[in-house]
């Protein structure tokens, strides 16, 4: 029996694991950008006041 | 992430290099499986990544209780982190089953036991974030999210032994599974270290990354308190 040619479906897995994981590590990254520049601000509130 | 934790810098650096043994493991090290060809290597990543989801789930409802019985908010934290994380990783286990499940079963779905526990559980825990949101009070909301991941948790053991105890086509690759099963093979001892070296990667990086979320939860937790400061 000859091996199937699957390569294809292999490389969409590898391709939409690797989007989503990295993805989602950036969803990460961005959100405590986000949140510093935020505490970073509101900081600067209140030494203000 | 700036100034983390020495031990966390380790952690990164060592989870990225388990990333890449096991993108070599599965695509290079592991043999050709002779009957489905390529698309089998997805098998390796399929497996650890449902193995952390499920951890993650019961993780949360580990948390769950001990917030019930501590009454000590960091607990709702865990469970959230590991929610939010368990469910990036069980999506990626269903689409690459689904992907797996293509020229092996000739379909992208189909509504046999594990499928169906499997897509149950993910959108059990996908409303579990959803409902939170609507739920102002911080006690009120942990308390129910408490609740709920414990609620939640029962379906996770389900889609565990869904594959051994029903009939159905989805293959068990170490164990007897059900004789309608589709897609199954015999590991040759390098596609069983590949497995497991997989399983053990994938559980460090959900170690790393729960860390990280963690710290994202005390810095939200900081900007929420400086904002309550500011406003009085």
């Amino acid at each position: 029996m000859d091996t199937p040619n699957t390569l294809n479906y292999m490389l969409a897995g590898y391709l939409i694991f690797s989007v989503t994981f990295f993805g989602y590590l950036v969803s990460l990254w961005v959100r405590w950008q986000g949140l510093q520049a935020e505490e970073k601000a509101l900081q600067e509130v209140e030494n203000q006041e | 992430m700036s100034t983390q934790p020495r031990a966390l810098v380790a952690l990164n650096v060592v989870s990225l290099l388990l990333l890449a043994a096991s993108y070599y493991a599965s695509l290079v090290y592991a043999p050709l499986e002779a009957v489905m060809g390529a698309v089998q290597r997805v098998f390796y990543f399929h497996v650890a990544t449902a193995w952390v989801g499920m951890i993650g789930f019961v993780l949360a409802a580990v948390a769950g209780i001990l917030y019930l019985w501590k009454k000590d908010l960091k607990w709702d934290e865990i469970s959230v982190a590991a929610v939010e994380i368990s469910l990036v990783f069980f999506f990626i286990a269903i689409v690459l089953g689904s992907i797996w499940a293509r020229p092996i079963w000739g379909t992208w779905w189909t509504w046999e036991p594990r499928l169906t526990t499997a897509a149950i559980l993910e959108m059990v825990y996908l409303a579990y974030l959803l409902l939170r949101q609507g739920v102002e009070d911080p006690e009120k909301r942990a308390r129910f999210g408490a609740v709920y991941t414990l609620l939640g948790g029962i379906s996770v053991p389900v889609t565990f032994v869904s594959i051994r105890i029903f009939r159905t086509i989805h293959p068990v690759v170490i164990g007897s599974g059900s004789a309608e099963a589709q897609g199954g093979f015999n590991m040759a001892p390098a596609m069983l270290q590949t497995m497991f070296f997989a399983i053990f990667a994938f559980s460090i990086i959900f170690v790393t990354i729960f860390w990280h979320r963690m710290r994202l939860s005390a810095l939200a937790n900081r900007v929420e308190q400086l904002k309550l400061k500011v406003m009085e």
